[in-house]
């Protein structure tokens, strides 16, 4: 039996109410907040990394994994169906992670967080020498079905909304049921004191390798659905300055709660949009003055302002 | 601590309601434009800064009625300009977030812009599905009209990609040179293998039997080419060709120089011309430029080009080179086909149908002469093209362009329905070069 405590009943409704919204704020806003909240997907990914005392600046890596699944899905396999598309994403990332996995596994800080860059890079570097696939150009990406449903413009924007906010939402009580697990806990425990583990009994390595394939699947699905709203995808999702981003906005959020990197993703969304609306020539400035100052004022992340109020009360 | 985190959260909170204030709807009486090019990155130097500057200068004197017939009416049909212009740097998926915002949340009438060929091949589709009129001015892939066959909303004022080289292969035969080995080095990128594959293809058709030495794909940035300029120099062929661009290209120039890689042998270098003021006499004499069409030097003597090129230097320090024209004559057609679309009907914004209707098949007056959007079904330019070579005045300390050979548009341009790499295969059937 479940134990339902606060966080879900909020995370329930947050997704709930995001759901209803979609029917009635513009389409550019719902279009931001489709990809604020596929990347927060990632960034669950990342967090759930963190929590483990792993850094990785290669997510890029699978989140190319999970666009180029429902790109290339669409365009050689014939395979139209966004559920079927994004599974197909993730399963592929799964895979190549069980594969990389077994090596990453043997690495810690800022060793895991350079090979997990120069993996992704090697991704990068493969796509931009293949032509058939344009190169640095990229490739655009058909129009998807939805469960064998299509839509015209305007339903399949919202009907992608929906699907991102569900599946954000769900993917998010997932985690935050798999953080309060002993697995979760054991996670933890490896971040604090890695050879204590091993004296419980336990190997860390095989416990980072699962930590390893979840985070893989969550950029996949994040990254299919980036691939489905913009309707094109390229090299660029691997590079290393695409996993900068998802490392900024969770340093952003904070760890210490699944909904963190959905507020974070959205905040940094809007900031982003909104400098460069209003100071295109210094936008990534004022991206910069952000990080800096939730990092001086709020080293814990967004989340912080959250959980000291709650300790003000108690 | 607590009063910070206060204030910290008072600012989100203004943030807050700020995001939520909803922008006014182009309704205030102005024709509201975005304009879309790289104020950051390695692309802003030597193509985002000269469009921007273009276009900052052509939108003042539109504003002010300034500028010669045919476009002595003020702004566009009457309406004051007001442009809304976004960073194009950041990548494809960033850009399609800005486009939306652009069409939903500023109500553009009209967005002109992007350089980059995956930014216009991800922005295509999203402006046919938001009818927004789209004006390419940069991006060269091809692409574009071959991914978008029915265009509605999207023009590109610019040229193709492979009408560089299809061209750079004509002036080198043209020009009597020899040509029996050809080297090549491109970016290792989308761009650089494109333009390397027409221009290979296309110098095979004129002069079968030519052997290819070496092909050198240096990764983008890269800024160091020694061993690349070694190996090109030991291979010995009698042309280089690049379609290297900016802090690229120019490091190119200045370290072959250096090593004496560009004397006794020909080098073409497709994107040069945008580099013709920042050479300063360290590109050897007789390196042959392409401006990607008739701009910045290329560009004819007329009355707007001339009033072009000493508005721009009123207002900036160096010689607006090809992206500064390429900016403005996307501008301008924009104006043309409003105007022709308003029909008359001064102070109106045209309705976006008429709008794209109008501007397909126009023919426009610009600061490279007439230009004509008469393929990919009216919505792709057509025009000529040229390559000269650089030469360098010590005394006047003055760069100048000699042994200019121009083409016709229909020389170098495959036609509707064919993509330009089955067009040179099958030996430019149709071609009207004049002689």
């Amino acid at each position: 039996m479940i134990h339902i405590d606060r966080s879900m009943v909020g995370l329930a409704a947050a997704t709930l109410i995001l759901a209803a919204a979609g029917g009635f704020v513009p389409d550019w806003l719902a279009f931001i907040l489709t990809l604020a909240l596929a990347k927060a997907l990632v960034v669950q990914g990342v967090v759930l990394q963190m929590r483990a005392g792993l850094v990785s600046f290669g997510q890029g890596l699978f989140f190319c994994v999970g666009g180029y699944a429902v790109g290339m899905g669409g365009h050689f396999f014939g395979i139209n169906d966004a559920p079927v598309l994004l599974l197909a994403g993730a399963l592929a990332a799964v895979a190549l992670a069980a594969v990389l996995g077994l090596l990453m596994t043997r690495y810690r800080d800022i060793f895991f967080a350079m090979l997990s860059l120069a993996l992704s890079m090697i991704l990068f570097g493969v796509l931009v020498k293949s032509s058939e696939l344009g190169s640095t150009d990229g490739f655009n990406v058909h129009p998807a079905t939805f469960f064998g449903l299509s839509f015209k413009t305007e339903a399949y924007k919202t009907a992608l909304y929906l699907l991102t906010v569900l599946l954000a939402g769900g993917g998010a009580l997932v985690l935050h049921l798999v953080h309060h697990s002993g697995l979760g806990r054991m996670w933890e425990a490896i971040r604090e004191n890695e050879i204590r583990v091993e004296y419980l009994g336990l190997s860390p390595r095989w416990l980072l390798y699962a930590n390893y394939l979840l985070a893989a699947a969550f950029a996949a699905l994040g990254g299919g659905l980036t691939a489905l709203a913009t309707g094109h995808i390229d090299p660029e999702m691997s590079f290393w300055t695409t996993s900068g981003e998802f490392v900024f906005i969770a340093l952003l959020g904070g760890t210490s709660h699944v909904a963190a990197p959905m507020v974070a993703a959205v905040l940094f969304a809007f900031v982003r949009t909104y400098a460069i609306e209003f100071t295109p020539h210094t936008w990534q400035m004022i991206l910069g003055f952000v990080l800096l100052g939730i990092i001086v004022f709020l080293p814990k992340g967004l989340w912080s302002l959250v959980r000291s109020e709650k300790r003000a009360k108690a | 601590m607590k009063n910070i985190v206060q204030k910290t959260l008072a600012v989100m909170a203004a943030a807050g309601t700020l995001a939520a204030m909803p922008v006014h709807a182009a309704e205030n009486g102005k024709f509201r434009v975005g304009v879309v090019t790289f104020l950051s990155g390695a692309a802003a130097g030597p193509f985002g800064v000269p469009s921007i500057n273009g276009a900052k200068v052509l939108v003042d004197a539109l504003n002010q009625g300034k500028v010669p017939a045919p476009y002595n009416v003020k702004g566009i049909n009457g309406l004051e300009i007001e442009t809304v212009v976004i960073d194009e740097n950041g990548g494809a998926t960033k850009q399609v977030e800005e486009f939306r915002n652009l069409a939903e949340r500023h109500k553009v009438d009209a967005v002109v812009g992007y350089i980059s060929s995956g930014d216009c091949l991800a922005i295509s589709p999203v402006a046919e599905e938001l009818g927004v009129p789209t004006v390419f001015f940069d991006c060269g892939t091809s692409r574009l009209f071959e991914e978008n066959k029915t265009p509605r909303y999207v023009f590109r004022t610019g040229l193709d990609a492979a009408i560089d080289n299809i061209a750079a292969a004509r002036y080198l035969v043209d020009s009597g040179r020899k040509v029996e080995a050809i080297a090549g080095i491109q970016q290792n990128y989308a761009w650089g293998q494109d333009s390397w594959g027409d221009f290979t293809a296309a110098i095979k058709q004129l002069k079968p039997g030519v052997k290819v030495t070496t092909e050198q794909f240096p990764k983008i940035f890269q800024g160091q080419y020694g061993a690349e300029i070694s190996a090109l120099a030991l291979s010995n062929p009698d042309v280089i060709h690049s379609s290297f661009w900016g802090g690229d290209m120019e490091a190119l120039v200045l370290q072959g120089n250096a090593r004496g890689l560009f004397d006794k042998r020909s080098a073409i270098l497709t994107c040069g011309e945008s580099a013709l003021d920042r050479f300063k006499g360290q590109a050897s004499n007789g390196l042959i430029v392409g401006g990607r069409g008739p701009f910045g030097a290329f560009a004819p003597k007329n009355t707007l080009s001339d009033w072009f090129h000493a508005a721009y230097m009123a207002k900036n320090e160096i010689e607006p080179t090809y992206p500064a024209y390429k900016m403005v004559q996307a501008i301008l057609g924009l104006k043309a086909a409003a105007e022709k679309a308003a029909a008359g009907k001064a102070g109106t914004v045209p309705g976006k149908d008429a709008l794209v209707g109008a501007f397909s098949n126009l023919t426009f007056e610009s600061v490279s002469g007439s230009v004509n959007m008469s393929r990919a079904k009216g919505h792709q330019a057509l025009q000529g093209i040229a390559y000269g070579e650089y030469h360098y005045d010590a005394k006047t300390k003055k760069a100048s362009l000699k042994n200019i050979k121009a083409y016709a548009g229909e020389c170098v341009t495959p036609p509707d329905g064919t993509t330009a790499g089955e067009w040179i295969k099958a030996g430019f059937p149709g071609a009207k070069c004049g002689g």
